[in-house]
């Protein structure tokens, strides 16, 4: 990398000639060494789905969970540091609650995402401190429908029909261009991004890994939560049958 | 004033908007702090009885302002989670606070997502902490809480109340407010832990139909809540059945029968 040694790397505080914060851009790429994240907002709801790569087999299924809840109507997928982006779940918790507070009504997610974008924002201007080292899907239904925002750990939030982070980013970016947003429902979503999730799980460098799925649509009483176990099985099996069907 | 008469104020020679002059001055502690020293609106009672299959409830939906029957349709009793209701007397202001915190905390516990639900017996401790708390802050939730919930896994049922003290107790039946005085008595009487849900239905529109003739902030719309073996219940509001004022006979036609 060009930026090593030139000095302009050490501090987030500093922009380099060319106009980059080279802090910003190694926290990228520590999002891009992660599990897939991809996430679709159908048109009744919106869905999750992230490739969490086991790095033992003596791990309990349930631990190292990259999808949180924040609020009933409010769900959070992760990319990069775990750990740095359990900062951001907490954070987006006290924001949630707090609005519920001031205001009597549950937050709208694009309000939430913003925040919490700030709060990323804010490391990035000082020298004492790094970004954040992940990127998070904030995904949710307000009285504004279903809602997809991609925060990145330069602080920036945008709003997506559909979206991915991490290792197989842009493969899954290119499955995700085909879909037609306005038409799929939550059910279809799962199947693909089961699909796409297996697809572009690179066998080789990466033994194992569980698909974590979660959903928040009408089905699902407008609550976001993990995707119940007969719907995740249908599309599990469905993504393995079309991977060894490609693979023919 | 420095005439011995009165003068009459002239427009414009008088100050009406300056600022107000006071003879000596107002000492205002710095540490001053507001309290809840009585309840503005209140609901009555509450009353709560365990039966063979699980818990009933009822109360009415009267919040009065002093003695004014101010807001005739208010529920008093509110679910929190899959598996707890709490019923109120007291401040109305005062338990839509309470909402707050636990619609927050069973969130907070959901949000964890681990399986596990708070439990109704959780949810009353949690509410005698927080109303113990804030008894010794001297600044008191001014309520009377019943909790009453019932767990599907263990099949067991759970009544609670929580007092603006802290107090806390579990009971097989339960009142609150003007309830402890009059419906109590009559639920010693008529109680046996065996009862059956219409048995308990009737004790406890019996109570309430009392409490309606003897309590003077209590009104006939009532509602009744259920926790038992098909989840929890919060009836839509009825009115009780009672005397027939309409026919023009005296309800007590000689005092020999009192």
């Amino acid at each position: 990398m060009t930026s090593v040694g030139s000095g302009y790397d050490l501090s987030v505080s500093t922009f380099s000639p060319d106009g980059k914060i080279f802090q910003i851009e190694y926290a990228n790429k520590a999002v891009e060494n992660s599990g897939t994240v991809v996430a679709i907002r159908a048109k009744d709801g919106v869905v999750i789905g992230v490739e969490k790569i086991i790095p033992s087999k003596m791990l309990e299924s349930t631990s190292n969970r990259r999808i949180h809840s924040i609020d009933l109507h409010v769900g959070i997928g992760i990319a990069g540091f775990l750990t740095d982006a359990r900062q951001l779940v907490l954070r987006a918790r006290d924001e949630a609650k707090q609005y519920k507070q001031v205001y009597g009504q549950p937050i709208p997610i694009k309000v939430l995402s913003q925040r919490i974008a700030s709060f990323c924002h804010a490391f990035t201007l000082y020298g004492s401190v790094r970004p954040f080292g992940c990127s998070i899907t904030v995904v949710g239904i307000d009285s504004y429908g279903p809602q997809l925002f991609l925060i990145e750990p330069s602080g920036s939030c945008i709003g997506y029909f559909g979206t991915a982070m991490g290792k197989g980013k842009q493969a899954a970016k290119n499955e995700l261009e085909k879909v037609k947003f306005a038409d799929i429902t939550c059910r279809e979503a799962i199947k693909l991004v089961s699909k796409i999730i297996y697809s572009v799980h690179d066998e080789v460098k990466d033994k194992d890994f569980e698909l974590e799925l979660s959903w928040i649509s009408t089905e699902s009483n407008n609550v976001h939560q993990m995707v119940p176990a007969p719907l995740k099985d249908e599309a599990e099996t469905l993504a393995k049958q079309a991977l060894e069907e490609a693979n023919m | 004033m420095s005439s011995k008469h009165f003068r009459f104020p002239v427009f414009g020679q008088v100050d009406y908007f300056g600022q107000p002059q006071h003879s000596a001055a107002s000492y205002t502690p710095s540490e001053e702090k507001q309290r809840t020293t009585d309840p503005i609106v209140t609901g009555s009672s509450v009353i709560a009885i365990k039966y063979n299959g699980g818990v009933v409830m009822g109360c009415d939906t009267l919040c009065s302002y002093g003695s004014l029957a101010r807001f005739n349709n208010i529920q008093r009793v509110k679910q929190f989670g899959p598996k707890t209701i709490v019923g109120y007397s007291g401040e109305h202001s005062d338990f839509q606070s309470i909402t707050q915190l636990l619609d927050d905390l069973v969130i907070d516990d959901q949000c964890i997502d681990d399986k596990s639900q708070l439990s109704t017996e959780e949810i009353w401790n949690y509410l005698a902490r927080v109303l113990y708390n804030r008894r010794n802050k001297v600044d008191p939730l001014w309520n009377n809480l019943v909790v009453m919930g019932f767990d599907k896994k263990t099949d067991k049922s759970f009544l609670g109340k929580v007092d603006l003290y802290g107090t806390c107790f579990k009971d097989d039946y339960i009142a609150t407010g003007y309830g402890q005085h009059i419906a109590l008595p009559l639920l010693r009487k008529a109680y046996s832990p065996d009862m059956t849900l219409e048995q308990a239905q009737k004790l406890i529109t019996d109570c309430l139909r009392v409490l309606f003739y003897r309590d003077a902030r209590s009104s006939k719309r009532v509602q009744l809540s259920y926790a038992n073996a098909n989840g929890m219940e919060i009836s839509a509001p009825i009115e009780l059945e009672t005397y027939n004022w309409d026919i023009g006979e005296a309800a007590v036609k000689s005092f020999d029968q009192v």
